[in-house]
């Protein structure tokens, strides 16, 4: 008796059609972000992700202005914003990270202007911090596209990818253009950052673009494998997060991150190879023999 | 059975220059053919980075031309014409590969776009580990290697590229007496299957060992040409313009009678160079390999 009312519990949002939408449409983002994650850890690019992120803002605004799908925008401004990021750094002596500093804050404080200049025509909120729960059909439409299209691009071409981030130079020597590829790259992570703003909103957007490759970095040694865990544990973090988020009645985007924390920071001590108890045990058979 | 071409490298006249508007390499030019170990000698900041990277197709001459294989740099890296093997600085060792995975890597330009290995390319990989003698290791991930083991990886991916022409950058920095003859015996073992290794270096003294051609280089070719004939005192005081310790031990330091030679002992604090006989007619002196220290 009890137990079905435990269950009937645990069922209950998948009674309500925005629950189920919210539920797989932030896994398709999640496992996406995950994807790229692995990328970017590596490069030590994870500023660029929450660049990115914040300077979508002021495409939302202006495609929500024009009428525009505000996919539209947000992706435009992205584009804009990385070019921006690589064009200053090739001109000046300046550090990446300084350029990428100038150039998100400009951007984001465009964004805020034009929102506050014009209240009425979106909601600064769910921007800042994303509202899966309310997505409409047309932006779940919006994200599936990019999701499919991102993964598709990327099951052909994660492996070049990987060569040119990991050598430059021997990419180059196998007859693969670097530079493209990165441009590709940035591509891809300014349409998933656009899909990710609606499942987590913009501040939180760095952590899907983070955490998960960070843990899975701990459980492997193997580029492809560490793709495969980031997006198991991008994927089900957040349709957790979405999950939980109908009993906790809080926001979406806070639960997914903490839930992708709680995993990195299991990963971060119990990890078989890189973890802090193999560390432990380690030192301690080192110093026996 | 590909018919293999006949691996060179030329340089004319070529000047190379950054955004900023500094001219890093000017009006350089050179040409080395098949069946050559070459190295390239110059102080740090004399633009022997420029050049690789020019070679690498990173960068474009603003004047002159280089053509590898008698083709522009960008069709001849399409090719897999050249194999790279990168200074250890340059590596991410922290980055999630094997061993293995490196070294398949080279096999990357012989594999449809889908990078799928076939049983060409795990022979390949099998080969070429088997050869530099990692074979035991192709499972560790790429730190946990020593430098000459890391070394020998990478030479290892430019042995599974198969390239006629193979680039290293500072080989011998971080690596052991052991690896280093290893890595010398392995070169000279392709150079006499018919490949061009264009070297860059400032380990001076197994300069005369293995390489039969040498490029001093400062912004400039300062001089280039077979090795007992380029690689002399005067072309290296040239090259370094004091930058060198250098030693000199003669008359009477040297002899109890009025013999003539004398020993020079030039190094940048790597392995030193040693050249021994009457001044002008003076030759390399090639120490018992196992006797340095």
């Amino acid at each position: 008796m009890f137990m079905s009312q435990v269950l009937d519990l645990m069922l209950e949002p998948f009674a309500y059609n925005y629950m189920t939408k919210a539920i797989w449409v932030s896994a398709l983002v999640g496992a996406v972000c995950a994807f790229l994650s692995c990328y970017l850890i590596l490069k030590g690019w994870a500023l660029m992700g929450d660049a990115l992120a914040h300077s979508v803002v002021p495409g939302v605004a202006v495609a929500y202005l024009l009428g525009l799908p505000y996919a539209v925008g947000a992706f435009t401004s992205g584009i804009i914003a990385a070019l921006g990021i690589t064009f200053v750094k090739r001109l000046t002596m300046l550090r990446e990270d300084a350029v990428i500093g100038l150039v998100f804050t400009t951007f984001f404080a465009i964004g805020l202007l034009i929102v506050s200049i014009n209240p009425t025509s979106v909601n600064v909120q769910s921007i800042v911090l994303g509202n899966i729960l309310a997505i409409s059909d047309e932006d779940v439409m919006q994200v599936i596209i990019i999701a499919a299209v991102s993964l598709t691009i990327l099951g052909f071409k994660w492996k070049d990818l990987m060569l040119a981030f990991f050598d430059e130079s021997h990419a180059r020597s196998v007859g693969l253009n670097p530079w493209a590829l990165r441009v590709l790259f940035f591509v891809l992570l300014s349409a998933c950052t656009v899909a990710a703003l609606q499942t987590v909103g913009a501040v939180l957007v760095i952590a899907m673009v983070v955490t998960p490759g960070a843990t899975a970095y701990l459980l492997t040694d193997r580029f492809g494998v560490m793709i495969c865990l980031a997006m198991v544990i991008g994927a089900a973090t957040s349709a957790f997060g979405a999950y939980v988020s109908f009993f906790m009645d809080g926001a979406t985007g806070g639960l997914i991150v903490v839930f992708q924390t709680l995993v990195f920071l299991t990963a971060f001590v119990f990890a078989p190879k890189h973890g802090r108890l193999a560390a432990r045990r380690a030192s301690r058979a080192a110093v026996a023999s | 059975m590909t018919i293999r071409l006949s691996p060179s490298i030329e340089a004319e006249n070529i000047t190379v220059s950054y955004a900023s508007g500094v001219s890093a390499v000017r009006d350089a030019s050179f040409k080395l053919g098949a069946s050559t170990i070459c190295a390239l000698v110059g102080v740090n900041g004399s633009g022997k980075s420029t050049l690789f990277k020019t070679l690498m197709g990173f960068l474009t001459p603003t004047v002159g031309t280089v053509s590898i294989c008698g083709m522009p740099v960008n069709m001849a890296l399409k090719k897999g014409l050249v194999a790279y093997v990168p200074q250890s600085e340059d590596v991410d060792w922290n980055f999630p590969v094997l061993v293995e995975d490196v070294v398949m890597m080279g096999r990357y330009g012989h594999m449809n776009f889908l990078r799928i290995p076939g049983k060409v390319d795990h022979a390949a990989v099998d080969q070429a580990l088997e050869r530099v003698g990692m074979s035991d290791f192709r499972k560790h991930q790429i730190g946990e290697l020593s430098g000459g083991q890391k070394k020998r990886v990478f030479l290892a991916r430019a042995l599974a590229q198969g390239s006629e022409i193979i680039l290293l950058d500072e080989p011998f920095t971080g690596v052991d007496v052991k690896t280093e003859s290893a890595i010398i015996d392995l070169l000279r073992a392709l150079r006499d299957d018919g490949r061009l290794m264009f070297v860059s270096t400032h380990n001076l003294g197994s300069v005369p060992d293995f390489c039969d051609q040498v490029v001093l280089f400062n912004k400039t070719v300062l001089a280039y040409g077979p090795t007992p004939t380029t690689f002399t005192e005067a072309n290296l005081a040239v090259a370094f313009g004091g930058l060198l310790r250098h030693v000199r031990l003669g008359g009477s330091d040297l002899h109890e009678d009025g013999d003539e030679r004398r020993v020079t002992v030039l190094t940048d604090d790597e392995r030193p160079l040693v050249l021994y006989g009457e001044r002008d007619r003076e030759k390399h002196v090639k120490p018992e390999r196992n006797g340095i220290t």
